[in-house]
């Protein structure tokens, strides 16, 4: 093939999906990083805002503590069925991988009204504890923050699964046979052998975790009923109840810096984990 | 594998967190039959009539349709736009290769709200311009979808590409084959599978998007999603409990033949 039958074939097969991401999104980014700046007057008054306004302060503390707790529970829960996912019988690993799979593909609405149908008032969990006798008054268990978590929680966990289970697929059986041949006991093995070979995955799943946790607004703004907002829903009521334009695009702007670092900052720490192993 | 299988504790664990991914599915099965117009478990009777609200009342036929149709265009784009890409990609190794691939899957890493911010900037800009393809038109929303889900078809082409071997390339180089002909009787026959595979994750993505939607639509593009986020807010309309019976069931159905068809291929071989 020639140089310039090669150059053409490139043109025809790469420009179409780069030209429209250029412009369907990379050029419109910049027009939202204008409004930061010029909604409404022009400025870094919106920037301003963002490090003093109380309201705004304490939703990214909110934020950043719920998408913690998150990251824990969802890593925990995701090594545990993993576990099981990888080194099950092929039943133990059937069921696992069904009860991974289905939650993952139905949707996040679905998802979260389900939350409500077994936490709200009326729901499942307080119909039954109120027939048993167990509670005269409804608990409050949703539209707060942990009716966020476990929703948050529940659509973020099978997504911790994959890292997770590829880190112990790639694990070398030997090493644990080598282990139990040296007489370490089954628990002695799992967390000084099984767990710390598979930190990677671990540190990958968390990563992942949180940073669609940071930016996710559609299970915290049902199942948190206003009461206990994040960055993503706050960055929505500005646009669309407040008509505060600036404010919330000067809010993605930071959640991306925020993100970007994040993740710049992980990989630096995740390297050497990964020459580790 | 042998002798090292998950203990008590481990299956325990296990059955735990299947417990906690399942219940909230299972949860809607009994609040979809409650004869109540509020979500209530039902006490004593049950009743269909949430399910028949949602053939009497025309918004959800109107949003399924309406959800169809973007989801077949945007997938049928996205598709069409990763293969393109990821046959440009595996056949010249141009450089900066993973500079392109990297920049193509923006949309896939960057925060959802952030994306939806972007397209709603660049869906309000297009609506000044013409009617067609807009803020809160069918096309402005195929649009938005197409870029959300794009990262994930070529992804998933990529991942086809890696498993081609690149010596029947070369060969049919080797005996004279034009760029066209290598690509369409080669390399895309090679990778058949993983078109369809990449072309149905993105139908379900676009299917099930409401991040964006909701951001760049407001009362004529009222997709199945939409739909559903409109009824969830303040009163909660057991209508949602229906029509989420009716998706998981699809979902497992889906997921069952996918099992069926991977065990007759896996015994083909």
């Amino acid at each position: 093939m020639s140089r310039r039958a090669a150059f053409r074939a490139g043109l025809v097969l790469l420009v179409p999906l780069l030209l429209f991401v250029l412009l369907a999104y990379g050029i419109p980014f910049f027009g939202v990083v204008e409004w930061s700046v010029t909604e409404p007057t022009f400025g870094f008054t919106q920037y301003v805002r963002l490090t003093q306004d109380p309201l705004v302060l304490s939703v990214f503390v909110r934020t950043f503590r719920i998408c913690a707790v998150v990251t824990v529970c969802a890593v925990v829960g995701a090594y545990a069925i993993a576990y099981l996912w990888v080194r099950g019988t092929p039943l133990q690993r059937n069921i696992a991988e069904f009860c991974i799979l289905v939650p993952f593909w139905i949707s996040v609405l679905t998802r979260a009204f389900g939350w409500l149908a077994l936490l709200s008032s009326r729901g499942l969990i307080n119909t039954w504890l109120q027939s048993i006798g167990f509670v005269s008054e409804p608990l409050t268990l949703v539209r707060n923050e942990f009716g966020v978590i476990v929703g948050m929680t529940h659509f973020l966990l099978p997504y911790a699964v994959f890292p997770i289970a590829s880190a112990m697929r790639n694990l070398d059986d030997r090493v644990l046979m080598a282990a139990r041949g040296l007489g370490a006991r089954r628990s002695r093995v799992f967390w000084t052998v099984f767990v710390p070979m598979t930190a990677s995955g671990v540190l990958g799943a968390a990563l992942i975790v949180f940073v669609f946790a940071l930016g996710f607004f559609v299970t915290p703004a049902i199942l948190g009923g206003g009461r206990s907002v994040m960055i993503a829903e706050l960055v929505y009521l500005r646009m669309f109840q407040s008509i505060d334009w600036g404010l919330g695009a000067a809010m993605s702007v930071a959640l991306l810096l925020i993100v970007g670092l994040l993740a710049a900052l992980m990989f630096r720490f995740l390297k050497p984990a990964g020459l580790v192993r | 594998m042998i002798g090292y299988r998950p203990g008590p504790v481990a299956i325990l664990a296990a059955i735990l967190v299947a417990v906690f991914l399942l219940m909230p599915l299972l949860a809607v099965v009994p609040v979809s039959f409650t004869p109540a117009r509020f979500l209530s478990m039902p006490a004593g009777e049950l009743s269909l009539r949430h399910y028949r609200e949602l053939f009497d009342n025309p918004a959800w036929g109107s949003g399924l349709l309406l959800s169809l149709r973007i989801g077949l265009v945007s997938s049928a784009i996205a598709t069409t736009l990763a293969v393109m890409f990821g046959l440009g990609i595996w056949m010249l190794r141009p450089a900066f290769a993973g500079l392109l691939v990297g920049f193509v899957l923006l949309p896939m890493v960057v925060p959802p709200v952030v994306s939806a911010m972007t397209l709603y900037f660049l869906l309000t800009g297009l609506s000044k311009m013409n009617d067609l393809v807009g803020y809160d038109t069918w096309l402005g929303v195929a649009l938005a979808h197409v870029v959300m889900i794009v990262p994930f078809a070529v992804v998933l082409i990529l991942v086809a590409l890696s498993q081609v071997d690149r010596r029947i390339d070369l060969a049919a180089r080797g005996l004279g084959a034009s760029v066209a002909q290598r690509a369409f009787k080669v390399i895309l026959p090679n990778i058949k599978f993983g078109i369809v595979t990449a072309a149905l994750l993105s139908f379900v993505l676009s299917w099930e998007e409401i991040g964006v939607t909701l951001f760049v639509t407001s009362v004529n593009a009222i997709t199945l999603p939409r739909l559903m986020w409109m009824g969830l807010r303040d009163n909660i309309d057991p209508a949602i409990a229906a029509i989420s019976v009716l998706l998981i069931l699809l979902t497992v159905a889906l997921l069952l033949v996918r099992l069926v068809v991977r065990r007759l291929i896996a015994r083909r071989a």
